[in-house]
């Protein structure tokens, strides 16, 4: 039996641990440093990064995706129905949600295409890792897409985010954190089947209702310049979701993997 | 197991009662086998007979339905620490095609812990003799080349124990004779190889020892000193056309 203990920098070291072989035999387990949880999640994410870097495909798409659909909304609103500043919350979180779907797609399609899947599964990494790594980079993927929707939106729909806007970041990193502890499970688990462009908004997106709600309803009322403890009701709810789904779809995301 | 020699390493790998059912049809079914440290064996069979589900469960890629497989005695499962002595070869490259070659072996030395990983992925590639297109990315590199990079990934961290799905898949002949060359090497320095392959006097050139899988089940399991090319070839064809 192996015997684990903990090294400085959250890596790992497996003891000199023996375990006798049927034949009477024994051979020991190194002594070895593997990277901690938090190391390969880093690793992991830096590599799909520098993935979606070198062919910015899933990147452009999302960005294009976002642009045109504030420009649909746009040319779709009647202004002298609706005010911008009920309209610009809903546009904004159904082009997150959206938006981000792409980039979740590709998180595992990476892995998929020759298999690469197979080596990161069968490296001395925890499972919790690799979801992880995948939620941090796509996590960086969505907010890079809010980052260039966002101030579309704004100027777009004249709404005066000003004073709103480090709140207003707040909320979008919060949404985001919901959006793909959730989207990465369940990208994991469309990936293998052959509508997983389908499954994947069907299973991720009832899931979303709370995050685009929450986010929404908050959202309309910092830009309506109303205080913070107005929207602190959703505030909750959306910090709820994230802890109660980031730690649930960590736990469930290696029971994905298996086949 | 017939006409072996008494081994005198240690059992690297071992299976042992080693199942699998998939919807209640069984793909691999009560596998006993053990690799001594140094040995290869050849593992031979027609398409379905189980042969990458087998090799799955050994790298800890598949669950087993019952029984249990052992690297240097420990379980395969739950401890990241064991996958750590096995590397995997497939004729999937299992390399990222955006990455460059060094990138992606790189990527793989981390993981697994490797002390100085950007040289030992250098060592690596330049083992595979695939050095000079190191910093090429992967999608630029032709099949053969892509197979050598996939090699040098998975001996990245030295592994113990080293599975072989159909490994000489693309290769041209230089990348065949760098590949066998590194195996001997492996097998030499102590690792333990289980080969699959349809091609027989491929595996039977590498392999301490050979075996024929069929319907899930190991049916013949010999050394190979005890084994007579031709004749292991006709029985081999007369025993998969059955």
């Amino acid at each position: 039996m192996s015997e684990e203990s903990r090294v400085a920098g959250g890596g790992w070291r497996v003891a000199e641990a023996r375990q006798d072989l049927p034949s009477g035999r024994s051979h020991p387990l190194p002594a070895t440093r593997y990277p901690g949880i938090v190391s390969s999640a880093l690793l992991i994410a830096r590599k799909d990064l520098a993935i979606e870097f070198r062919t910015r495909s899933a990147f452009f798409s999302a960005v294009v995706f976002a642009l045109l659909a504030v420009a649909i909304f746009f040319f779709a609103w009647d202004p002298t129905a609706v005010a911008s500043l009920d309209l610009a919350p809903g546009v904004l979180w159904v082009i997150f949600t959206f938006s981000g779907l792409l980039g979740l797609h590709r998180s595992f399609g990476v892995e998929q295409a020759d298999r690469a899947v197979d080596a990161l599964l069968a490296a001395p990494v925890p499972r919790e890792a690799i979801f992880l790594g995948k939620a941090l980079a796509n996590l960086v993927f969505v907010l890079a897409v809010q980052a260039i929707a966002v101030p579309a939106v704004a100027l777009l729909y004249n709404v005066p985010v000003g004073r709103a806007a480090p709140a207003l970041a707040g909320i979008v990193v919060l949404a985001a954190i919901g959006l793909v502890s959730v989207g990465t499970l369940f990208s994991a688990m469309a990936v293998n089947t052959r509508l997983a462009e389908l499954l994947l908004p069907m299973l991720a997106l009832p899931f979303f209702v709370p995050v685009v709600m929450a986010a929404s309803q908050t959202t309309a009322r910092l830009l309506a310049g109303r205080p913070i403890a107005d929207a602190m009701p959703w505030l909750r709810i959306l910090l709820a979701f994230d802890l109660v789904f980031g730690f649930a779809c960590m736990l469930a995301f290696p029971h994905t993997l298996e086949e | 197991m017939t006409g072996a020699p008494p081994a005198t390493t240690p059992i690297a790998l071992e299976a042992v009662a080693l199942t699998r059912e998939f919807g209640g049809r069984r793909a691999v079914d009560g596998v006993d086998l053990a690799v001594h440290a140094g040995e290869c064996l050849a593992l031979f069979g027609p398409n379905g007979a189980g042969k990458t589900t087998l090799l799955r469960m050994l790298a800890g890629l598949l669950r087993p339905t019952s029984g249990r497989a052992t690297v240097d005695g420990v379980a395969l499962g739950a401890d990241p620490a064991v996958r750590s002595r096995v590397g995997i070869i497939s004729h999937q490259s299992m390399l990222y095609a955006a990455l460059t070659a060094r990138e992606n072996v790189e990527f793989s030395a981390r993981l697994y812990g490797v002390a100085d990983a950007r040289d030992a992925a250098a060592e690596a590639l330049e083992r595979m003799r695939v050095a000079d297109r190191a910093d090429a990315p992967v999608r630029s590199l032709s099949r053969g080349l892509q197979q050598r990079v996939s090699v040098a990934r998975a001996i990245v961290h030295d592994p113990r124990v080293v599975l072989l799905d159909e490994p000489y898949t693309g290769l041209d002949e230089a990348g065949a004779a760098a590949l066998t060359a590194t195996l001997e090497q492996l097998k030499a320095s102590g690792a333990a190889l289980v080969l699959v392959t349809h091609n027989l006097s491929e595996g039977l050139a590498l392999a301490t020892h050979a075996a024929i899988m069929r319907r899930g089940r190991l049916v013949r399991h010999e050394h190979r000193a005890s084994v007579e090319v031709a004749t292991y070839a006709a029985e081999y064809r007369e025993m998969v056309s059955r």
